[in-house]
Parts: C-alpha cells; structure tokens; sequence
C-alpha cells in the first residue's frame, strides 16, 4: 500500500518580522524546519505501516530547493523516500495552487491509498491544504483525526475530534487524512534512519515534470490576493486600576463585561 | 451572475448552531453594502421548524435542503447537493463558520469550484470602489494581520471565527422566503460516521470563548474552586499558569502557554497571574484580556484590557458572587 504524506518547511518561530513596506516576510534571519504539526502527520503514517508492513511511505513537499531538508527529516524518522516539488513558478502559490500543484503530482505519481497532512502548517495556519487536495482529486478527506482506531486492506476507521464529542467514521481508500497532536507523540528519528536519511537522494520535480502550466501555479495560479499586512495595536490601550476597595474593583470587571458585550 | 450574499448555517445534532445566526450579522451587513440579498444555506433534515429563525436574524432568503442522509455533516454529501447548487447560482459570497465542518467543507468545495478561501477572518468588509470582499484574518502566529480578496473568481469564499460577532437581534415582524429543495440522491458516500460519543465533561480549553486562568497568586489548590466555580457560571474553562500546574494545584491540560495550550478566546481573565513570556504567548492573541494581580509591575497588565491591581482571593468571591447575581437577572 502507497501512503504519502505532505510536510511543508517553515520558519521556526513564531516571531517572524514583517516587512510592512513590501508585506512580505522577513525570512532571512530565521532557521526553517519542518512544520511541527507534520510530525504528527508523519507520525500517523507509521502507525499505519506498523500495521501494515508491505505499506510504502513518501514524503512530499513543495518549497524552495532547501525544503529538501525536511523530506530527510521524514525519512530520518522512518519514511521510505521523498520527493520535492520546487520551481520558481511555484512560489507565492495560495491554498488552491499550492493544493493543485500537490494533487498533480499524487495524480502523476499514482496509486496512493491514503494521503497524511498535519491539522496546519505554524507559518500560513490554514489548515485548508488537505482538505482542498481532497476536494481537487475528488476523494473523501478526514479531518482533525485524533486516533487510528482500525485499518486494512481495503478501509480505514478513525476517530474525529469534534467541538462536541468523537465522531467514529469509516472510509474505503484513496482518503485524505488530517491529523491532530492527539494522534501520538511524534517518534524522534532513528540513527538508521539518519543514515538512510544522508544517503537518500531526494528528486526535485518542477513546472515541466509535473507537465503544469505556470497560468495555473504560484502567484498566477492563485484565487487570493493578499492586499496588506500590518501589525495589529499591539498596546491594548488598556487601563490599570488600583481599586480603593474590593466592590470598586469587581464593578469595574462587571462594567467592562458588559461594555465589551460579553454579560 | 446574481450578486448575493449567502451563508452556510451549520447543524449540529439536529439543532441550527449558533454560529449560523453570527454568520448572518456579517452577512448582513456586507449585504447591505452592496445593495444585495443575503441567504442562509441549510442541509438537514427535520428543520422546518426552525428555519424561520434565519429569517428572523437576518437572512432574506432561506434554501432548506432536505434529505434524512444530510442529518449530520458528510462532506461527500454536502458537496453533491452544493456543488450543482453553488455553480448555478454563483454567488458573490459564500461565509461560513471557522468550526471543524465548516474549516472542513469549505476547503473542499473551493477545491472543486476553484475559487479563492480565507480562513479564520476576524473582519469583513467590502472595498468601496470594487465592491470585492476584504477579509482580514490574523497570520504568522497572530503577530500580524493579513487583508486578502478574491478578485477574479467566485464565489469570495471565507470562514469566520465563530464567537467573532454578536448575532443581530432577533426580529419576528422580518419576513422572508424560505425554498425547500427536496433532495432526491442516492447517496453513496466513501466515508460513513459508524459512531459517536458525546463529550460529557466541561468546556475544552481551546474552544472556550471565555477562559479564567489562575497562577501563584492563588495561593493554594483549593482556590482553584473559585475559578471552576465562575468559569461554569460564565460557560467558560479553566486554565492556569506553569508554576500553578508544577505545584501540582491543577493537572496539565489547564496549562497555558508555550509549553501548554494556546488559546484566544473572547475574554481571558488572568488571576494572580504574574505574565511571563512563556504565558502570554499561549494567550496574548485572546480577545479582551483582564488582569488580576497585587502587583502593579507585573507584566500582565501590559497586554491587559483591564488592569486590576489588587488581592484576586478577595476580588474573585465577590465577583463570584456579583456574576451569579447579574446572571439571574438576564435570565
């Protein structure tokens, strides 16, 4: 069984600076890694392949040429190989281009029987990848998956965390699956798999492999537009209040409650 | 193409969720300000009853799909009756709720109609020379906000952050027309809900909307009951600071913080919370923060709303107190 899974490379903090003349990031300065929340994607499928050992696991990734790095971290943890889709024409790709470019090379490749994502990338936090990839290829997609509850052959049962309760649900196979931290604690890499990490070539496959046009890629290929970012006031222009007494200072939590509509 | 405004109400077991009426105050407003029509989507089954209601906050126009194998959110099925729909129409906007169906449904079907979606928005507006949608939602951990559109494609897709908005008052004199589409498919999913368990316990952490979180300044275990206590009052959670849950006063999944939960719920109250780094980056993001500490240095009252300086074990059972009263009375 084929079983791919996406990760994506990207800054490793969470304090990114912006350039608000130009609205881009500043990226320079920042080391990138692999998106936390992959690892427990990555972590989803070996659960898989510790019950099903003929599975095949392959990582994929669109980024930049570096972004090669975070497919050998995939295969440092025990992934079977990767491959990396990266091309100039790819770059400024939104939700829906960077799925299109993604469910090209699934189709191109074949055969997968399920496809793992993290719930959402730290750096975009969409979250809509996976589910768009489903939508473009026509295959069902379970989201927020919390547990492996059963896989064979042929279907797999998971369970769903949803804001009420845990949904049980069952799928026949291709699916798209979307992971969440509750899944397991990611494994750490294996010095096998180190090895086999540093040995691996990783393909790189661009705009004319994947035989793609670049009207539909990257920036051109994309619906959105980002027209600004700016930081938000960061100074809650709030007010500190020394309360002569205990009544005082419960009015004042009472009247902001209901100033802000939340009583 | 007919210029409208529609909205995707969400059902969750049998009921039309809250958000739906949320939605429908961002709806309106965005249709008013292009002139248009504003519609609620249903998919459901034994609804009837209740679809009024949409009208009654908002809608204009309500379009009740109904058939027993769309009683609970299957996201094959929602697309087979919305997809032909959606295409048909072609509305100007489509919202629908940042909840784990609509974060799940609307990727989806933006995947297959090709069109552009923003997720989470915290603000909506439409640009006034163009009339396109301006949706603004928060990016790179909440450090900064990004306003994107769609320009060329439809529908401009968003989900929005449920809790974000207050639904408009409700109105009985509105009226409206509500179209029943009865659906006739036969279903033949590739995924099927085999089971469920309702989740009996208190409110999650991260899908509060209010959270009360207590740290050293508590003083002892036991006045943690003070914040479960108000927290269950205000249909909110409880979370604390590491040093609270190193002392073992209250187990880890309270946590708040780097190494613990992130959350941004509507309000956050810090109770003897004294702000370190590694506290407000699990809840520096939340909407209205108010501090509670005896320390006037304390760097809590820098992301503060309200800063309250002075003793939270006397400020907490009064307001304990002054909160149940206020409560009864809006009942």
């Amino acid at each position: 069984m084929r079983i791919g899974v996406l990760v994506k490379q990207v800054p490793a903090t969470d304090k990114v600076k912006m350039d608000e003349s130009t609205g881009t990031m500043k990226r320079e300065e920042v080391e990138a890694v692999i998106n936390p929340l992959d690892l427990y994607a990555i972590e989803g499928t070996l659960q898989v392949k510790e019950r099903l050992e003929n599975s095949e696991i392959i990582a994929i990734s669109m980024g930049p040429p570096q972004a090669k790095e975070v497919i050998k971290e995939a295969i440092s943890m025990g992934c079977d190989r990767g491959f990396l889709l990266s091309d100039r024409a790819f770059a400024g790709a939104d939700t829906w281009a960077t799925s299109y470019t993604l469910a090209t090379f699934i189709k191109k490749l074949g055969d997968f029987s399920i496809i793992f994502t993290g719930e959402r990338a730290t750096d975009g936090e969409t979250g809509q990848v996976g589910p768009s990839l489903a939508g473009q290829l026509n295959l069902p997609v379970l989201t927020y998956v919390s547990k492996i509850v059963d896989i064979k052959e042929d279907h797999i049962i998971v369970e769903r965390e949803i804001e009420e309760g845990i949904e049980i649900l069952e799928s026949s196979f291709p699916v798209v699956v979307s992971v969440i931290k509750a899944i397991a604690e990611p494994r750490l890499p294996t010095l096998r798999g180190k090895i086999k990490a540093r040995n691996s070539e990783v393909p790189i496959l661009g705009l004319k492999d994947l035989g793609l046009e670049e009207k539909d890629v990257g920036l051109r290929g994309s619906p959105t537009r980002v027209v600004k970012v700016f930081y938000p006031k960061l100074s809650r222009e709030g007010k500190k209040i020394k309360a002569k007494n205990t009544e005082m200072a419960v009015d004042f939590i009472i009247d902001f409650l209901e100033e802000r509509g939340i009583l | 193409m007919r210029e409208e405004v529609f909205t995707l109400a969400e059902v969750r077991e049998g009921r039309i969720h809250p958000v739906s009426f949320e939605l429908l105050a961002w709806g309106r407003t965005l249709a008013d300000k292009l002139a248009t029509n504003l519609s609620a989507i249903v998919l459901g089954d034994d609804l009837e009853d209740q679809l009024e209601e949409l009208i009654f906050y908002g809608a204009d126009t309500v379009e009740f799909f109904k058939h027993p194998e769309l009683d609970v959110f299957n996201i094959e099925n929602y697309s087979e009756v919305l997809v032909p729909f959606i295409r048909e129409i072609m509305p100007d906007i489509l919202l629908a709720g940042a909840t784990t169906t609509g974060r799940t449904f609307m990727p989806y079907l933006a995947g297959k109609l090709k069109t552009g979606l923003t997720a989470d928005c915290t603000s909506l507006d439409i640009e006034e020379d163009t009339g396109l949608l301006l949706q603004t939602r928060p990016a790179i951990g909440g450090n900064v906000l990004a306003t994107i559109k769609t320009p060329k494609y439809r529908p401009q897709m968003a989900t929005v952050r449920p809790k974000g908005r207050k639904p408009l008052p409700r109105d009985d004199d509105r009226e409206g027309k509500i179209t029943i589409h009865s659906v006739d498919n036969n279903f033949s999913p590739r995924v099927r809900r085999i089971g469920f368990t309702k989740r009996e316990n208190e409110i999650s952490l991260v899908d509060a909307e209010i959270v009360i979180s207590g740290g050293k300044g508590l003083k002892e275990p036991k006045n943690f009951s003070l914040l479960f206590d108000i927290a269950k009052d205000l249909n909110g959670a409880v979370g604390a600071s590491r040093s609270a849950v190193d002392m073992g006063w209250v187990s880890y999944p309270h946590q708040v913080g780097l190494s613990g939960k992130t959350v941004n719920p509507k309000l956050y109250i810090a109770c003897g919370i004294s702000g370190a780094v590694q506290h407000l980056a699990g809840m520096l993001n939340s909407e209205n923060i108010i501090a509670i500490n005896k320390d006037p240095d304390a760097p809590i009252f820098q992301v503060a709303n309200l800063g309250i300086v002075g003793d939270v074990l006397e400020i907490l059972p009064l307001l304990k107190k002054m909160l149940q009263e206020k409560l009864k009375r809006n009942v």
